[in-house]
């Protein structure tokens, strides 16, 4: 069995995905404890809320360094929505803020490439278009639906780009880079298809 | 393209589900876990918890029941009743609920949403807001629609979502109960006013209901009903089934 840490750097509600974890029978702690996380097999960086904010709080307890550092060891890194933003380069959230340069691209406005008229954000389940066969997908099928709700979407990341979801124009849905990755939709609250994306996560 | 969100709502009283459901294969009609999970397993795509408890001791059975849901059910989950602090979001979101629903707390603390939104985000707060028709305009009602607040409807919306409110749940009195459709035209006047996501509720009797909401009115993303789910009349998979054979894009 697999011990999973979810880094805990007071952004958000851990509940629903530390719960969702147990589901699929795997013990997660949520810790910002760096023996803990050094001695688990996995790593999830969660995160709700804007940018900047999130990734001065990750920066102040020192959790981005180790982060970049825990990245080279090969250790399976999974970031969950704002989670996922914060591996980029960079984000164009209301400023310029420098993110965790794990996956090569930067986050903006999904208001510069949708049409005018559509909701933002975007929230709700839409259909995952899967890109080659990454084994985080490896029980999920194309055109499963996932949980979404973000107004920031990963640019300048195709390299990287796993599964992408249309909304008015083609977002990045999720991402993958060695033993780094990300999803924007939340796994925690997708139903059965979250619990499996977790699950092969889990196997990685 | 996004799919259009089919939504059980639950009245929860002392800890239970109030209003008879009928369902085989449940072994506790009235647990609100159970019935839950009965959703989540068949096609709900979120789920609101109403809480319709006055007492103390009813509110912290509530939470203590919403972390239990919380923990056994992975799709969205909305919680409303009572919520008329920064103190009730803060209980119920640690519960593990993600969007709270609020109603007459923000009639009587028009900062509610505003403060809400700037702590926990847009897109945990819903204004659900009960709807009747007087001398001709839409008029906010308070205290689970029992009172006329005198307030201009959409413009009460309006202001909300400038405030900070993420989603609209539209609850027509006119048409709640009566099962003959939902109230399109009311919906129609909040979808021209707002970007935000509108819910309509109100008013479903049948599955034709849900396919001439959404065929008629694009602007709407989600169809909220109760007793038609809880007494069977109709099942979230048929009703999905429909949907999609008339082309609206669902979760199946």
């Amino acid at each position: 069995m697999s011990r999973i840490a979810i880094i805990d750097y007071g952004v958000g509600n851990l509940f629903s995905l530390k719960s969702s974890f147990a589901a699929i029978g795997q013990e997660a702690v949520v810790t910002s404890d760096v023996t803990t996380l050094k001695n688990a097999s996995r790593i999830i960086l969660p995160g709700v809320g804007a940018f900047g904010d999130a990734a001065a709080k990750l920066e102040g307890c020192g959790m981005a360094d180790f982060l970049k550092e825990e990245a080279k060891t090969g250790k399976p890194i999974m970031g969950i929505c704002l989670g996922m933003q914060m591996l980029f380069d960079k984000s164009f959230e209301y400023g310029e803020y420098e993110g965790l340069g794990l996956i090569p691209g930067e986050i903006r406005p999904i208001a510069d490439v949708i049409p005018a008229g559509l909701k933002i954000p975007h929230i709700g389940w839409n259909v995952l278009h899967l890109r080659g066969q990454n084994p985080l997908f490896k029980y999920i099928k194309n055109g499963d639906c996932v949980y979404f709700v973000h107004s920031f979407y990963g640019a300048n990341c195709d390299e990287s780009v796993i599964a992408t979801a249309e909304y008015g124009a083609e977002l990045t849905a999720a991402v993958a880079r060695g033993n780094v990755m990300g999803c924007q939709f939340h796994p925690e609250k997708s139903g059965p298809v979250g619990l499996s994306i977790l699950k092969a996560f889990c196997e990685l | 393209m996004i799919t259009k969100r089919i939504i059980p709502c639950l009245d929860v009283r002392d800890g239970r589900v109030v209003k008879g459901v009928n369902f085989e294969g449940l072994r506790d009609l009235s647990s609100p876990v159970e019935l839950g999970k009965y959703y989540s397993d068949n096609g709900a795509d979120e789920l609101v918890f109403y809480d319709i408890t006055a007492s103390h001791e009813g509110r912290k059975l509530f939470t203590e029941i919403l972390t239990e849901v919380a923990s056994t059910i992975f799709i969205p989950l909305t919680v409303g009743g009572g919520i008329n602090t920064l103190d009730d979001f803060d209980r119920v979101l640690k519960c593990g609920a993600d969007k709270v629903s609020v109603n007459s707390g923000a009639i009587r603390n028009p900062s509610l949403i505003g403060e809400a939104a700037k702590r926990y985000g847009d897109q945990c707060v819903v204004l659900s807001v009960d709807v009747k028709r007087v001398n001709g305009e839409f008029r906010v009602f308070a205290k689970g629609g029992r009172e006329d607040t005198g307030m201009e409807a959409i413009e009460w919306i309006r202001r909300c979502v400038g405030d900070g409110a993420g989603e609209i749940v539209v609850n027509s009195i006119d048409t709640d109960g009566v099962k003959g459709g939902f109230d399109l035209e009311m919906l129609e006047a909040v979808c021209n006013a707002v970007s935000v996501p509108v819910i309509a509720s109100g008013g479903a009797g049948c599955i034709d209901h849900f396919t001439t909401l959404f065929n008629t009115l694009p602007g709407v993303d989600a169809g909220l009903a109760a007793s038609i789910f809880h007494f069977g009349e109709v099942t979230i998979p048929d009703l999905k089934k429909e949907l999609k054979n008339n082309g609206i894009s669902v979760r199946l």
